[in-house]
C-alpha cells in the first residue's frame, strides 16, 4: 500500500501568498486574452518557478546570455504560462507581452521557443527533452570549469517517456551535483491520475535507485523550495531530484484536480467570476 | 571510410578543443588512440540514443562541436524527434556520424540497414546531408565539418570502398563535384553509387554511350548550379541511389528541376532500391545486385530509358 505522502496533503491544504495570487492573475491574464492556454499545469508550477527565478538563479535579465549565468529549464514546456509570467515580471521583456500570447506576431506561444522569448534556454514542448539537455549544460560547466548550475524543470506526465531515464543514468555516470531535476509532482496528467495513466510510485526510490539525491517537499511552499534550493547540491558528487508535490490548478477552486483544465479554451464568464474570487481582480 | 572518419574526429580534437566525440555502444577499442590523448572529451553514454541526441545539444548550447556516432538506424530511427527538435530547431553544430548507411549491414537485416536516412533527415529544416564516396574524401569531408553552422547528418559507407574521389577535386559542403563531362546521358549520385556509376560509364562508353557523371556527395543543400549547368544537351539523367525511392536523393533532383525549370525536363530515369524493407540478407554488394544497382544493371537500364527517351516525349522513369 503507497502512502500519501504529507507533502501531498500539505500542498492541497496550503494558503497563497500575495505574490503568488499575483503571478497566478498574470497567467490567467494570459489565458483570457488568448482564449486558450494550459491552466493546470501552469499554476501547480507557479511556486516553483517563482523560487528559482526570485531566489535561487543567478541570472541578470538586462543580460540573459551572461556565460556564468545560472541555466533553467522548462521541459514540460506547456508550463509555460508560469515561467512567461516570472521572466515578464523579473524584465525580461516587457508585462505587456503576456497580453499577446499565442497571438501571430507574439514573442509567447504555447510553448517556450529558445531565440524568441530573452530568459528561454532551450525550445520545448515535445516531452522527454529537457533533462538530456541538461546534461549537456551540466557536462559542459564541469568540462569548462564554470561555476553555473542547471535546473530542469519536469512534469509527472513528461518522466513517462523512457529519455528521461536515460538523461536520469546519464546525469549520475556523470556525478553532475551542478544539476537539479525538479518534478512537477501533482499527479494529474491529460488523460487524468497518473497513476492510473502510467503509475509513476515509488518515485523518490526511483530518482534515488538512479543515483540522485532526493528531496522530497510541498511545491506550494515558497520557504521550503527556498530551503532546498539553495542547499544544492544535496549530496555532493550526486545530481539532485527534488520532488514537488503540487496540486494541478492550484489556487482556482474549479481547477484544481481537476483534468478539465489541463488545457482550456476560452474563459466562460461564470469561470472569469470564480477567478476573480479566487485570486483577485485581474 | 569508417575508420578515416573517426581518425578525423581525433585529429579534429587535437586542433581545436570544441571537439568532442560522443559514441553510444561502439566497438571495442572505437578511438582509442583519442581516449588516452583526450579523455574528458571521449564520451561513451550507452544505448540512449535519444538521450545522447539532446545531451550533445546541451553541450553545443555552450560552444563543443560533438561528433556523435552509432550505427545510422539507431541514429535516425531512434531519436528523430531529439534530431529534430534538440539540434535543427536550434540549429546546433552537431555532427551525426552514421556508421554503415544504406545496406551495409545487409547480413544483420532491415533493423540495421538505412534505407531511409537520407530522406528522413534532408525533411529537417537546418539539415545537412553528407554521403562520402570513399575514405579518402570521408576525410576531406570530415576537415570542412568543424565550422559548419547547424547540423550535419554524415552517412558512411561499409569501408574499403575503391578509392575513386580525386584530392585536386578538394571538397566544398554543398558543392557538387563532376567526375565525368556529360554527354547523352547524365548520372548524379552519392555516397558509393559513385563506384558504381563509373564502372558502368565505362560498360556505356563501350557501347558508344558517353555518360557523365555528377557526385552530389551532398544530398542537403543540393547543388542547383552544377545540376542545372550539367544537364545542358543531355538526353537521359539517371539518379543512383542505396536508398528507398522516396525521399532520397533522386527526388531531390526531381524536386530542384521542377521548381527550377518547370517545364522542359530531361528523360529522368531514377534507379534506387524498391520501397520497401529488405528480406534477404548476404552482403551489400549482393542485395544492391539484386536491385539493380550493380554496373551492369546500371547500364543497362541506362540504356533501355535513353533509347525510350528518344521515342518518346521528354517523360519521368522510376524503376
Amino acid at each position: 500500500m503507497i502512502q500519501i505522502s504529507p507533502h501531498a496533503e500539505a500542498a492541497l491544504t496550503c494558503t497563497l501568498d500575495e505574490r503568488s495570487l499575483y503571478l497566478r492573475r498574470l497567467v490567467l491574464g494570459s489565458v483570457r486574452s488568448a482564449g486558450r492556454g494550459h491552466v493546470g499545469p501552469a499554476l501547480s508550477l507557479i511556486e516553483m518557478v517563482r523560487v528559482l527565478y526570485d531566489d535561487v538563479l543567478r541570472i541578470d535579465p538586462q543580460n540573459p546570455r551572461d556565460p556564468e549565468r545560472d541555466r533553467a529549464i522548462l521541459s514540460k514546456g506547456h508550463g509555460c504560462l508560469a515561467l512567461y509570467a516570472l521572466l515578464a515580471d523579473r524584465g525580461f521583456f516587457p508585462l505587456s507581452e503576456l497580453d499577446g500570447f499565442c497571438g501571430s506576431d507574439s514573442i509567447l506561444g504555447g510553448h517556450p521557443e529558445y531565440g524568441m522569448v530573452p530568459g528561454v534556454e532551450a525550445s520545448t514542448g515535445a516531452l522527454g527533452h529537457g533533462l538530456s539537455i541538461g546534461v549537456g549544460l551540466a557536462l559542459a560547466a564541469r568540462m569548462r570549469e564554470r561555476s553555473y548550475r542547471t535546473f530542469v524543470l519536469l512534469g509527472d506526465g513528461e518522466i513517462n517517456e523512457g529519455s528521461v531515464w536515460e538523461a536520469a543514468m546519464g546525469a549520475a555516470k556523470h556525478g553532475l551535483d551542478n544539476l537539479v531535476a525538479m518534478i512537477d509532482y501533482n499527479k494529474l496528467q491529460s488523460y487524468g491520475p497518473t497513476d492510473y495513466v502510467l503509475p509513476l510510485e515509488p518515485l523518490a526510490d526511483k530518482w534515488r535507485s538512479f543515483g540522485f539525491a532526493v528531496q522530497e517537499i510541498n511545491g506550494h511552499d515558497v520557504g521550503a523550495l527556498r530551503t532546498v534550493l539553495k542547499q544544492v547540491p544535496a549530496v555532493p558528487g550526486k545530481p539532485t531530484a527534488v520532488i514537488c508535490h503540487t496540486v494541478k490548478g492550484k489556487g482556482l477552486p474549479p481547477a484544481e484536480s481537476n483534468a478539465d483544465w489541463h488545457h482550456k479554451n476560452k474563459l466562460s464568464d461564470s469561470e472569469l467570476d470564480a477567478i476573480r474570487v479566487a485570486v483577485g481582480d485581474f | 571510410m569508417r575508420n578515416t572518419a573517426m581518425n578525423m574526429v581525433h585529429k579534429l580534437a587535437a586542433r581545436d578543443e570544441r571537439v568532442l566525440y560522443i559514441g553510444s555502444d561502439p566497438g571495442a577499442g572505437t578511438l582509442r588512440a583519442m581516449s588516452k590523448e583526450f579523455p574528458k572529451r571521449h564520451l561513451i553514454e550507452g544505448i540512449s540514443e535519444a538521450h545522447i541526441i539532446g545531451m550533445s545539444a546541451g553541450l553545443a548550447m555552450e560552444g563543443f562541436v560533438p561528433y556523435v556516432n552509432t550505427i545510422a538506424t539507431f541514429l535516425t530511427r531512434r531519436c528523430y524527434e531529439q534530431v529534430a527538435v534538440d539540434l535543427c530547431l536550434h540549429n546546433l553544430p552537431v555532427r551525426l556520424i552514421a556508421n554503415g548507411g544504406g545496406l551495409v549491414y545487409a547480413p544483420l537485416g532491415p533493423t540495421h540497414q538505412a534505407i531511409e536516412d537520407i530522406a528522413i533527415m534532408r525533411a529537417l529544416p537546418n539539415m545537412t546531408v553528407i554521403c562520402p564516396c570513399d575514405a579518402d574524401e570521408a576525410a576531406r569531408m570530415m576537415d570542412k565539418t568543424l565550422d559548419w553552422t547547424g547540423p550535419i547528418y554524415i552517412r558512411l559507407g561499409k569501408g574499403g570502398d575503391a578509392i575513386v574521389s580525386k584530392a585536386e577535386h578538394g571538397f566544398e559542403i554543398g558543392k557538387a563535384i563532376l567526375m565525368r563531362p556529360p554527354g547523352d546521358v547524365l548520372m548524379v549520385t552519392t555516397g558509393i553509387m559513385l563506384q558504381r556509376a563509373i564502372a558502368a560509364a565505362d560498360l556505356l562508353a563501350a557501347q558508344g554511350v558517353r555518360a557523365g557523371i555528377l557526385h552530389m556527395h551532398t544530398v542537403k543543400p543540393l547543388d542547383t548550379e552544377a545540376l542545372l549547368q550539367a544537364i545542358r544537351g543531355i538526353k537521359l539523367l539517371a539518379t543512383l541511389e542505396e536508398h528507398v525511392p522516396s525521399g532520397g536523393l533522386g527526388s531531390a533532383v526531381a524536386e530542384t528541376l521542377i521548381d527550377k525549370l518547370g517545364s522542359g525536363l530531361p528523360a529522368m530515369l531514377r534507379l534506387s532500391l524498391p520501397d520497401r524493407f529488405m528480406h534477404n540478407y548476404g552482403s551489400q554488394d549482393s542485395l544492391l545486385k539484386k536491385h539493380g544497382l550493380a554496373p551492369n544493371a546500371i547500364a543497362t537500364s541506362i540504356e533501355h530509358a535513353l533509347a525510350a527517351s528518344r521515342t518518346s516525349s521528354p517523360q519521368l522513369h522510376s524503376t
